[in-house]
């Protein structure tokens, strides 16, 4: 498909804007630009059909299955589309007089509220854009923590080799040494090994629960009261807190700060690359350290972003939170893990989970026997769900597993949606061992078939220049 | 998992083979493994300075990008550029697959036999 650039002719165009009925003002010498900007110029009907072309091109959680792993593509219900678009929110400025916003902040206060109870934290600042920032926000308030308290000598935090790389990333960006302690063989974390890294310079564990191969880490109390002992923090990362949300809270678990994806969790949609909400909730006794925005709440804070991060997606998050209630939270979450479980067991016997144990709103599969059996890689099944019509699972993580597919039905998927699922792997196990070659070439109706991502990743054309 | 005796390696998993003063040195049966599908290789160039314990070039896998650690210090006198066109192969041989060879060799990491290589490898596993 051609890019809008390229489909541009010139002196092609509509009327968007009336007339200007003012005087016109001339720019200041010296600040008009010395050449055109290069928009493309087209009609209305082809725009429309450009933009319509290119929303066949795409899958989301409207077109179809969507099982990526840790990525919790729910389905994000209308009704909070309808409330994040009614104009008292949209036609509001945060700079506004503080009686024209009230009602956007009982939104966010009231939010606050309901996710602070969801997560058992006592304080909550919405400005960080999505889960990286979030990490990279709540990771703050630790060191800032320990530096208020003169307390120089902690430098490191320790991360399991099972978290997402964000996790490292994060710890690596706020100035913190990386730990990497080994995963049990059960996939949780390895409590000898925690013990080992601790010490008078751990500055915090990093920590999401249920892990990333989805299973409960049932020492999680035991392991918080180890940091805490050695004089650390506890971050939760709220990647998997679909799973639990209103069953179990972090803040019990004796986690000290932690984000929450409202993007994800909370059912507004993503994917493709924003907005989000990053919202990262503490207990009362590092509140003080929550950024704060110098226009809206008075100078003297950092922020990490402006005002109070992306509204609308708070907007929707409460939407969804009051929609299901305090009994439909928890039930989502049910839900999820009994989808998630459902799932697992009707796959297995063809493809086999890496544990093999009740999981929970998600599950690893491990491909590595059925490589070396077929010479098939979890990345060519992958490829081949797309012939399918159903988004891949996301692969190759965690690290800990080879060959690994990740799965996350969540819990608004029918049962009908998982058995057909359970079908397109059964028959993707059969074919591996008739016609191996042909899923090393798949996808075989996709609009795009391999694309090179290394090239892409390497030299990445992010910019069309007129040729 | 294949581990030649006549080799040497590194616990991070390159191998090394000495002839006569050059080092050639490639990554492990049970790092490709462990990688699994390698899609592209940064190779360094002839005439660079390699430290043992330090980074000469990166692996890309379908999962990861993995350094590839120098087991010893010295000069770079030939890379097998081969393998920027089929990276594949450090999968399918990999002790077929040489990536670089080192001359001038001034000191060396702590290298493993092939036993104690594959006691390491069955304990990490």
């Amino acid at each position: 498909m051609k890019l809008i650039f390229e489909k541009s002719v010139p002196g092609r165009g509509m009327s968007l804007l009336p007339p200007c009925d003012v005087d016109l003002v001339a720019m200041p010498a010296g600040l008009e630009r010395e050449t055109m900007p290069q928009l493309p110029e087209m009609s209305e009907t082809d725009i429309s059909r450009h933009y319509t072309e290119l929303n066949q091109h795409v899958h989301g959680v409207n077109c179809g299955f969507y099982p990526l792993g840790s990525c919790t593509m729910k389905y994000n219900p209308r009704i909070d589309e309808e409330m994040a678009a009614l104009p008292g929110f949209t036609q509001i400025h945060p700079l506004a007089p503080a009686d024209a916003t009230e009602g956007c902040r009982e939104v966010l206060d009231t939010a606050k509220r309901y996710l602070c109870e969801v997560s058992g934290m006592d304080d909550m600042t919405f400005q960080p854009a999505a889960g990286a920032h979030g990490e990279f926000t709540g990771v703050l308030l630790i060191k800032q923590y320990h530096d208020a308290r003169g307390d120089k000598k902690r430098t490191k935090i320790i991360v399991p080799d099972s978290a997402h790389g964000t996790n490292p990333a994060t710890a690596a960006m706020c100035g913190f040494e990386v730990v990497n302690i080994a995963s049990a063989p059960n996939g949780c974390v390895d409590l000898e090994a925690l013990k080992a890294a601790l010490g008078d310079d751990t500055a915090g564990l990093m920590l999401t629960n249920p892990n990333t191969v989805g299973i409960f880490d049932e020492n999680i109390l035991e392991i918080t009261r180890l940091v805490h002992e050695a004089g650390g923090l506890c971050y939760y990362d709220g990647a998997n807190l679909n799973a639990v949300m209103g069953v179990v809270r972090p803040g019990d678990m004796g986690f000290d700060c932690i984000h929450m994806n409202l993007h994800k969790t909370f059912a507004t949609p993503h994917g493709g690359g924003g907005p989000g909400a990053g919202a990262v909730g503490c207990k009362a006794f590092l509140a003080e350290y929550l950024p704060k925005s110098a226009l809206m709440d008075g100078p003297g804070r950092l922020q990490v972003r402006g005002f109070a991060g992306n509204f609308l997606v708070v907007v929707k998050a409460l939407t969804y939170i009051m929609t299901l209630g305090r009994e439909g939270i928890p039930e989502a979450a049910r839900n999820a893990v009994l989808n998630a479980n459902y799932l697992m067991r009707k796959i297995q016997g063809t493809f086999e989970p890496a544990f093999d144990r009740i999981c929970m709103h998600e599950f690893v599969l491990d491909l590595s026997g059925f490589k070396k059996e077929t010479g098939v890689s979890a990345l060519d099944v992958a490829k081949s769900l797309i012939d399918y019509g159903m988004h891949p699972p996301t692969m190759y993580f965690p690290l800990i597993v080879h060959e690994a597919l990740m799965l996350e039905p969540t819990e608004t998927e029918s049962r009908e949606t998982l058995d057909w699922a359970a079908e397109v792997f059964r028959q993707l196990y059969e074919l591996a061992h008739k016609d191996p070659e042909f899923m090393h070439n798949a996808p075989h109706n996709a609009q795009i078939g391999r694309p090179d991502e290394v090239r892409a990743a390497r030299n990445p054309v992010l910019r069309w220049q007129k040729s | 998992m294949n581990f030649p005796a006549e080799l040497k390696y590194s616990k991070s998993h390159e191998w090394v083979k000495m002839d006569g003063d050059v080092a050639v040195i490639g990554i492990s049966d049970f790092a490709q493994d462990a990688l699994g599908d390698v899609v592209f290789i940064n190779l360094p160039g002839e005439g660079d300075s390699v430290t043992a314990g330090e980074a000469f070039g990166d692996v890309e896998s379908v999962k990861a990008v993995s350094d590839i650690i120098s087991p010893v210090t010295g000069v770079i006198c030939a890379v097998n550029e081969d393998l920027a066109d089929a990276p594949e192969n450090l999968n399918s041989d990999p002790y077929g697959a040489w990536i670089i060879k080192v001359e001038n060799i001034t000191g060396q990491e702590d290298l493993l036999d092939a036993a104690a290589y594959e006691a390491l490898c069955a304990e990490e596993g």
